[in-house]
């Protein structure tokens, strides 16, 4: 028994079956991560002032894997028009790029980005010990400009013991009046060899940047990872296509084939419009 | 290609079943790990009625407490302990977690495992296409997937029974921060615990209903039969693409609600989470900065137009039903549809109104208050349509339609005593009483259920070629119905008296209600004839139980049509081979045909070409007649 349309157009809708399919896919997804867009802006909302962090992401970084993958969406189309003009070998090329585009976000993501905040620390200072900690932290000069006060020392964890922390400042905590400080950087600075001493008992929560650090990390870990997670299924799919396996339908039916590219390749360009949503919400604004 | 082949498989005129198909599948392939529709359905529907009477055992257990608190349980007491460890019911007596991990299961064993599985996707799977004269659905193997991402969750479900320290206990609502602490500390696993299992399982039903929805929505869109246009669908049809709708739009934002849900309790962030919260006398470590209100919303935004999942597939197979015994077209077949559709449009925009209790702003509750009466309107007019359906027709009371007639009034009450609910002021004082109880068990119990005891009995025959017994099926709704009204019927007076839905001792220990009485018994007397009308209904089903199973094998065997009905689903072989019909077929008239005038029977099926003789008989009268 064969199902009818899965590669022929139904003349009265004029799509073939998985093109619907894909569609209606695509709106779930849109809700699934429109629920947790709508969870940030209702977080980012509700945050005391001081607690939503800015700047803390590697934005050059974040931009070339912006690049990296509209990339891959213009390859992933140039693939599918390859097929249909029959020329698989230019699709098996399009699609290895793809392929290692995919990957090479993946890695700088899982690699790089998120170990990077794993390292770095950051310690939010109890309110009655503001003042103890000025020196890191700026607020009168702040207070005087009308900008929301800091109340985060971070940087890299020197060492520990049971009653303090060290740890070598940000830039932002080693010259907290430098008006260059005010806003983020594009280029991110490096920590600086400034060690501060930060009491114990002068601190109301301490931890690496992990998910739990504060609700900025805990979505940004979230819908990244789970967009990364989508990235992931992108890529296995797209690594089944480019197979011998694929060849062997393409010989069979190509039509069949740019058919399953193109349903892939609208999955993956609603991936890539995730990470242009992502790309701002967190390491921009 | 694909038609081509298509026409091969079916050119055969005798094929009555799948054995003369050139691939022959082996039994695992053919009835475990099936692609087929129609074994999908079956599949779906033995799990979901596995699960829903689970589910109400599991209701039978607390009707004990709430009837008789305190005591212990005799017989099945003593070996409960065995079977749900000794924190369960140490001596027969149910303790507060064990009773409020039942009350949790329940509501979500019935909605998620027991319900919707059984309205939507099995109903969906076995009737859908036959009904739009399709070979199968769009996509087969996602299909299989969908059933197996259902019953890897519905597994998950039943496992968290026995971790260490019991199924999930906050509710099946899991409000924040209470469900992010529950199972939590000394004795609970970090991951196998019942409420962190609760989401996992979670996750999987959902990833099963949206391959569902998908595979419905795209099967109802392209595999449509020749002649079949949109307003031709069976109104059960409609129903079912609607429900596709809610559930591809309405479950992911849950989804990502429990995404987050499980990060607050594996990862520890807090995104339901406020600064400063103290549990167990301790501050716990966390960020804080969350919204336990954020919660709410994303669960209700699933929460209300799951509601809609629940009854819409219900008004289908009764409009199926009600239709074919009243032998009369279906009344306001349009306004039918277009009811459907603005339900499923309004039911976005209605959630809110489960929250009044949290202070929203007179603003925001007016809206939610305005679109939740917006949403009525539909509800009426299909119901109303349904009423005027039965009006002057020649109605068969056969099982299907003893079930299908009771659906009126029963969801008539559940939906009427939902409008005072739905005013802001009225539901500050019977909010989280029984009263709500009573009122969404008259649109899901006596409403949906019996909607789906009627198209179990209906359908039937397409799936086994057998009709299931007559009298059995009487013995089954009587008591079912009169049960069904014993329990949920005191429960609005309880509730109007102030009980409190979540109470362990059943408000035993509430002095008001000892004081008043209701037609001569308190509130918390009541408990007593509710909890035995519950018990008296467990035992009305055994005679379901057995005619069905007993049916399979042992039933009168009836043609391919025996409700004399005019859809699509009965013009191919019971049980239908792989790939359904003998000749693919076309529509060419309307679904309800019945009593066409000056036709030989009293119904005409939906293949059955329009004779020119009708045309003629169909136009209206030359010259009007002067009386």
């Amino acid at each position: 028994m064969e199902i009818p349309y899965t590669i022929s157009t139904r003349p009265d809708t004029g799509l073939w079956n998985a093109k619907i399919g894909i569609w209606l896919f695509l709106a779930s997804e849109v809700m699934l991560f429109g629920g947790l867009f709508s969870a940030y802006i209702f977080l980012r909302i509700d945050s005391a002032p001081g607690m939503w962090p800015h700047g803390l992401l590697n934005v050059p970084v974040g931009t070339m894997n912006t690049a990296i993958l509209i990339m891959s969406s213009v390859t992933v189309v140039l693939a599918w028009a390859s097929l249909k003009m029959r020329r698989y070998r230019a699709y098996w090329w399009y699609m290895l790029v793809t392929i290692l585009c995919g990957v090479i976000f993946l890695t700088v993501k899982l690699v790089y980005e998120w170990p990077q905040k794993f390292e770095h620390f950051g310690a939010y200072i109890k309110p009655e010990a503001l003042g103890k900690y000025e020196k890191y932290l700026g607020n009168e000069r702040r207070a005087e400009k009308g900008m929301e006060p800091r109340i985060e020392i971070t940087g890299h964890l020197h060492s520990q013991n049971s009653k303090e922390y060290e740890v070598a400042l940000d830039p932002v905590n080693a010259e907290p009046d430098n008006p260059v400080m005010d806003r983020p950087h594009f280029f991110p600075l490096p920590v600086t060899d400034k060690i501060a001493t930060i009491e114990k008992e002068d601190v109301q929560r301490a931890t690496m940047f992990l998910p739990t650090h504060n609700a900025y990390f805990a979505s940004y870990f979230t819908i990244t990872g789970l967009h990364g997670m989508h990235v992931l299924g992108g890529v296995l799919v797209f690594i089944y296509m480019w197979l011998p396996v694929s060849k062997r339908l393409y010989q069979r039916n190509p039509e069949h084939l740019a058919n399953r590219v193109e349903v892939s390749g609208l999955f993956w360009h609603f991936v890539d419009l995730i990470w242009i949503f992502v790309f701002p919400l967190f390491y921009l604004l | 290609m694909d038609a081509s082949t298509s026409v091969e498989t079916h050119h055969d005129p005798h094929a009555h079943g799948a054995e003369h198909d050139h691939h022959e599948l082996g039994w695992w392939r053919k009835y475990i790990f099936s692609t087929d529709h129609k074994v999908i359905g079956i599949q779906y529907g033995l799990c979901g009625l596995v699960f829903l009477f689970f589910g109400f055992c599991l209701m039978m257990l607390m009707r004990w407490q709430l009837a008789y608190p305190g005591q212990a349980l005799p017989v099945i007491g003593k070996w409960l302990p065995h079977i749900f460890g000794p924190g369960s019911m140490p001596d027969g007596k149910m303790t507060p977690d064990f009773y409020n991990s039942l009350g949790a299961m329940h509501g979500t064993i019935m909605i998620f495992a027991g319900v919707v599985p059984l309205a939507f996707a099995a109903f969906g799977n076995f009737v859908v296409p036959l009904q739009i004269g399709a070979p199968d659905m769009t996509f087969p193997k996602v299909n299989a997937a969908s059933f197996w991402a259902f019953a890897v969750g519905g597994v998950i479900m039943m496992i968290s029974f026995f971790v260490p320290g019991g199924a999930a206990k906050s509710g099946w609502t899991s409000y924040t921060p209470l469900a992010a602490f529950s199972d939590t500390g000394p004795g609970h696993n970090p991951v196998f615990n019942g409420q962190t299992l609760w989401l996992i399982g979670f996750i999987f039903l959902i990833s099963s209903s949206l391959l569902g929805a998908i595979n419905f929505i795209t099967t109802i869109i392209q595999l449509r039969a020749k002649g079949l246009t949109w307003m031709r669908l069976p109104f059960f049809v409609w129903a079912q693409f609607v429900t596709a709708f809610l559930l591809l739009l309405a479950f992911p934002p849950l989804e990502a609600a429990i995404v987050m849900q499980l990060m607050d309790r594996v990862a520890h962030t807090s995104f339901f989470l406020p600064a400063g919260l103290v549990v167990n006398g301790a501050p716990v470590d966390i960020s804080g900065g969350g919204s336990p209100l954020l919660w709410q919303h994303l669960f209700w935004f699933l929460g209300h137009p799951e509601v809609y999942v629940l009854i819409l597939p219900a008004f289908g197979i009764v409009a199926e039903i009600l239709a074919n015994n009243s032998r009369k077209p279906l009344w306001g077949y349009k306004s039918l549809v277009f009811s459907v559709l603005v339900i499923g449009f309004l039911s976005f925009i209605v959630w809110a109104h489960h929250m009044w209790m949290t202070g929203m702003g007179t603003a925001v509750s007016a809206f939610f208050q305005t679109t939740t009466l917006l949403i009525s309107i539909p509800s009426v007019i299909i119901l109303s349509a349904f009423f005027i359906s039965l009006w002057g027709g020649s109605i068969r009371f056969t099982v299907p339609m003893l079930f299908a007639t009771a659906f009126l009034p029963m969801f008539g009450i559940g939906g009427l005593t939902g409008i005072p609910l739905a005013f802001n002021s009225a539901d500050l004082y019977l909010h989280d009483t029984y009263y709500i109880i009573a009122h969404f068990h008259y649109i899901v119990a006596p409403g949906t259920i019996f909607g789906l005891f009627a198209g179990i009995y209906y359908w039937f025959p397409k799936a086994t070629g057998r009709k299931m017994n007559d009298f059995w099926g009487k013995v089954h709704f009587w008591p079912t119905l009169i049960c069904m009204n014993v329990i949920f019927l005191p429960m609005f007076l309880q509730g109007m008296a102030g009980m409190h839905r979540r109470w362990y001792d059943g408000g035993q220990g509430w002095a008001v209600s000892n004081e008043h009485t209701i037609w001569g018994l308190t509130g918390f007397q009541w408990n007593q004839p509710i909890s035995w009308a519950a018990w008296i209904m467990g035992l009305a089903q055994i005679p379901f139980i057995i005619n069905f199973f007993w049916s399979i094998r042992h039933g009168e065997k009836v043609n391919d049509n025996p409700w004399e009905a005019t859809t699509l689903e009965w013009t191919a072989p019971s049980p239908p081979p792989h790939g359904n019909f003998i000749h693919t077929p076309v529509a060419y008239r309307g679904p309800y045909e019945y009593s066409l005038p000056g036709s030989e029977r009293d119904y005409t099926m939906q293949n059955e070409p329009v004779e020119p003789a009708e045309r003629t008989r169909r136009k209206p009268p030359a010259e009007p007649v002067v009386v």
